[in-house]
């Protein structure tokens, strides 16, 4: 069909000739299967560093933030640094499913899943940083504008601290919503290959009852455009509002008005950089090599080059508009951040941002792996350290010189940035284990265009399909069915007898598959014999079990073991 | 009310695709087509009305913004206006560019959590809610054809063979 058709000069996104049989059994492997030894060394890592920070949270909360290295000079420090770090890293996911998505780039459906989880693991962390620093979390919901019961007592808003509050649980919940709509005909597909019936109930309970009518995905695909529409404006306002809590203050330095485009160039930037970062290893550990390929590496670091050179840009712009701008506090801000005691600060960001990423202008670079991992955790750095810059360095030198002096974290300042990380760890590999971590409805939509064994197939001119007329036809499920052999019936007839027929006009039939040992198949089967009810089968006795088998012919024994008729008995009484 | 309805399986969007065009030009009442993937232009093919999701979003983005607009003309000009850096609250339209990024994030929140909640109800959506599809490849690699039989039982089954269905299925179904 011509909408299948793709310009024979692009690369498959999708290696390894599969069809569409092949992508389901790809994508449900991590979570069918078991974890291995490397995956528990690394959750057990993760959560350890995950309660070490939870152990200095609560020594924050319980003693207060004293507890930090903040002094009366640098009143902000790590705490806004790790907040506007996760909140950047945050910004990637939404970027790879809705930007690209509303630019039809295909090749975001092999990562527009992962990339959409760490958004939101990321925006988690981000949220709790706040929270903490109002150092009574319990009265966080001051920040909501609630009738209070001190009168006309109301949320300020022309603070961008709180438009940030509305940003950033917009952004969290919609991406939410976002990410678990497109989830929905992925855990059904888990759902419907599930064996075990824990995790069938589990599946079942996530996908939402989701069964794939043709009316249920024109809503779905219709749902997702206009979330992309929504949610591409909305990410560039969250890191605009973020860079506002800066930009709208008088200090030197953060007083500026290149913040928002810059801050949101830099949020994209470091997404991009931890995407490559999570994806490098997860291709590898769950084996999905041939669904995000070294082009999709490729093209995330060319995302990776052109966003570190616009920051790069800013950078550059700042210290001009600095210059030209004649403000003596201006000028001596930047001057300070590039010679002063934080030198090395400012250089390690301008070193990781805008150096680093100009490697991938080299073809061969950015389709190597092992540099692309390397130069995705060098950014993650960069990124850090020019949040560290422009938060420490611009306070560290206020407009009295007797009040100048540094800032240096405490245990407790590291630990929650380290308990933050794990955190971050903790979530992710579980979801990685839980979650189909591709969209695999999406991939195989894209299949037949991008896939490689249908290029293969239109390179050498051949049919993407053919119509055989090969079909059987099966008249199974509620029909009751002459049998076609004389003696079963005749055994039929002897079963039956024992059991009790079932009239459809006076019975109603009962999922038999509640029964353990009874299947769709074994159903069907016990359907076609005239067994529909939990009562049927509770008058079964060995002789019945032995009759039943010689009928089936499957499974011998498989009743009596499972003791259908006390599981039934036990059904039909509840 | 139980019917009989008539179950064609595919392998393949493109076959579906066909099929679903043949059975329409024989004016056949395709009940369901369940499938894996998206389809595009299954839609069409099958005759569904276009969705009207997108208008209700707007809708309730509308909403969004009102809310957003008459809360914060409570809260700031009329419940008690405050002098903040020197800007009085004197009219909501003198302070709106303060008001802006909340005007436009209620704007979304709106839009988007209105419309997906509008999206789950229409199509069925819940939790604890049973899928209802007919068969557990659906959700992987088999597309289902449904077909009302109202006696062409056998027409309709030569019908789908020759359409490249793998399996037909006939069955009594409940209506939920």
């Amino acid at each position: 069909m011509a909408s299948h058709y793709e310009a024979p000069i692009r690369r498959p996104l999708v290696t390894g000739d599969k069809g569409y049989h092949d992508v389901t059994v790809d994508i449900a492997a991590p979570v069918e299967g078991r974890a291995n030894k490397q995956w528990w060394i690394v959750f057990t890592i993760a959560l350890v560093a995950f309660l070490w920070g939870i152990g200095c949270i609560i020594y924050t909360i319980s003693t207060g933030i004293g507890t930090w290295g903040l002094n009366k000079t640098v009143n902000w420090a790590w705490d806004i640094t790790n907040f506007v770090w996760w909140v950047g890293i945050g910004h990637a996911g939404t970027l790879i499913s809705a930007v690209l998505l509303l630019f039809r780039q295909k090749w975001r459906m092999a990562i527009n899943r992962s990339a959409e989880a760490m958004t939101i693991f990321s925006v988690v962390q981000a949220g709790l940083f706040p929270i903490i620093h109002m150092g009574r979390p319990w009265l966080a919901y001051w920040v909501l504008p609630i009738p209070n019961q001190f009168g006309s007592l109301w949320v300020n808003f022309n603070s961008p601290l709180l438009w940030d509050v509305f940003a950033i649980s917009t952004y969290l919940s919609v991406s939410l919503v976002f990410w678990w709509t497109g989830l929905l005909p992925d855990f059904a597909m888990i759902r419907d290959r599930a064996v075990k019936p824990f995790q069938k109930k589990i599946y079942s309970l996530l996908s939402f009852g989701w069964s794939g009518r043709a009316k249920d995905w024109q809503r779905f695909e219709e749902v997702s455009l206009v979330l992309a529409g929504l949610a591409t404006p909305l990410v560039l306002s969250v890191h605009t509002i973020v860079s506002f809590d800066f930009a709208t203050s008088v200090i030197p330095g953060w007083h500026t008005t290149i913040f928002p485009p810059y801050f949101v160039a830099g949020a994209i930037f470091s997404g991009f950089a931890m995407v490559n970062t999570l994806l490098i290893i997860m291709r590898k550990v769950c084996h999905l090599e041939d669904y995000i390929t070294v082009q999709h590496i490729e093209l995330m670091n060319i995302v990776i080059m052109i966003t570190g050179s616009i920051v790069g840009c800013a950078y550059i712009t700042e210290l001009f508009i600095a210059w030209y701008s004649g403000v003596e506090y201006e000028q001596y801000a930047f001057l300070n951040r590039a010679t002063g005691p934080y030198w090395w600060a400012y250089w390690a960001m301008m070193s990781c941002n805008v150096f680093s990423p100009q490697f991938m202008w080299f073809k061969k670079l950015r389709t190597s792996i092992m540099f692309s991992f390397f130069i995705s955790i060098i950014v993650n750095i960069g990124m850090w350290f020019e949040r560290f810059v422009i938060i420490v360095t611009s306070l560290h030198r206020d407009y009295l010189p007797s009040s100048w002096t540094m800032f240096s974290p405490t245990f407790v300042d590291i630990g929650i940035f380290i308990g933050t990380i794990g955190f971050f760890f903790v979530l992710f590999l579980l979801y990685s284990r839980t979650f189909p971590v591709i969209a695999q409805a999406e991939v195989k939509s894209i299949l037949k265009s991008s896939g490689s064994k249908y290029k293969k197939l239109r390179d050498a001119g051949k049919p993407l399909y053919e119509i055989n007329k090969i079909g059987a036809v099966k008249e199974t499920a509620a029909k009751v069915e002459e049998p076609a052999v004389e003696e079963a019936d005749e055994k039929v007839s002897n079963l039956l007898g024992t059991l009790g027929t079932f009239d459809a006009s006076t019975d109603t039939a009962d999922d038999l598959k509640k029964v353990k040992g009874i299947g769709p198949l074994m159903e069907k089967t016990l359907n076609g014999i005239g067994i529909f009810t939990f009562a049927q089968v509770s008058r079964m006795t060995e002789k019945e079990y032995d009759l039943l088998d010689s009928i089936t012919g499957s499974f011998p024994g498989r009743a009596q073991r499972d003791d259908w008729a006390g599981q039934a008995n036990k059904l039909n009484n509840k | 009310m139980a019917s009989k309805v008539i179950q064609a399986y595919y392998t393949d969007d493109d076959v579906l695709m066909h099929a679903v065009k043949k059975v329409k030009a024989a004016k056949h009442h395709i009940e369901e087509v369940y499938c894996p993937f998206p389809v595009h232009g299954l839609d069409k093919a099958m005759g569904l009305a276009p969705t009207r999701i997108a208008i209700t979003s707007f809708m309730y983005g509308c909403v969004g913004l009102t809310v957003a607009i008459v809360m914060m003309n409570y809260i700031m000009i009329s419940d008690w206006p405050q002098d903040i850096g020197g800007k009085p609250s004197f009219s909501y339209i003198e302070n709106m560019p303060a008001f802006v990024p909340i005007m436009f994030e209620l704007t979304v929140f709106f839009a988007a959590h209105l419309m997906v909640i509008t999206f789950y109800l229409r199509s069925r959506l819940w939790p604890f809610k049973n899928a209802e599809n007919p068969d557990p490849r659906t959700t992987d690699d088999h597309f289902v054809m449904e077909i009302e039989v109202h006696g062409n039982e056998s027409e309709l089954k030569d019908l789908l063979l020759d359409t490249g269905a793998v399996e037909i299925n006939v069955s009594e179904k409940n209506s939920h």
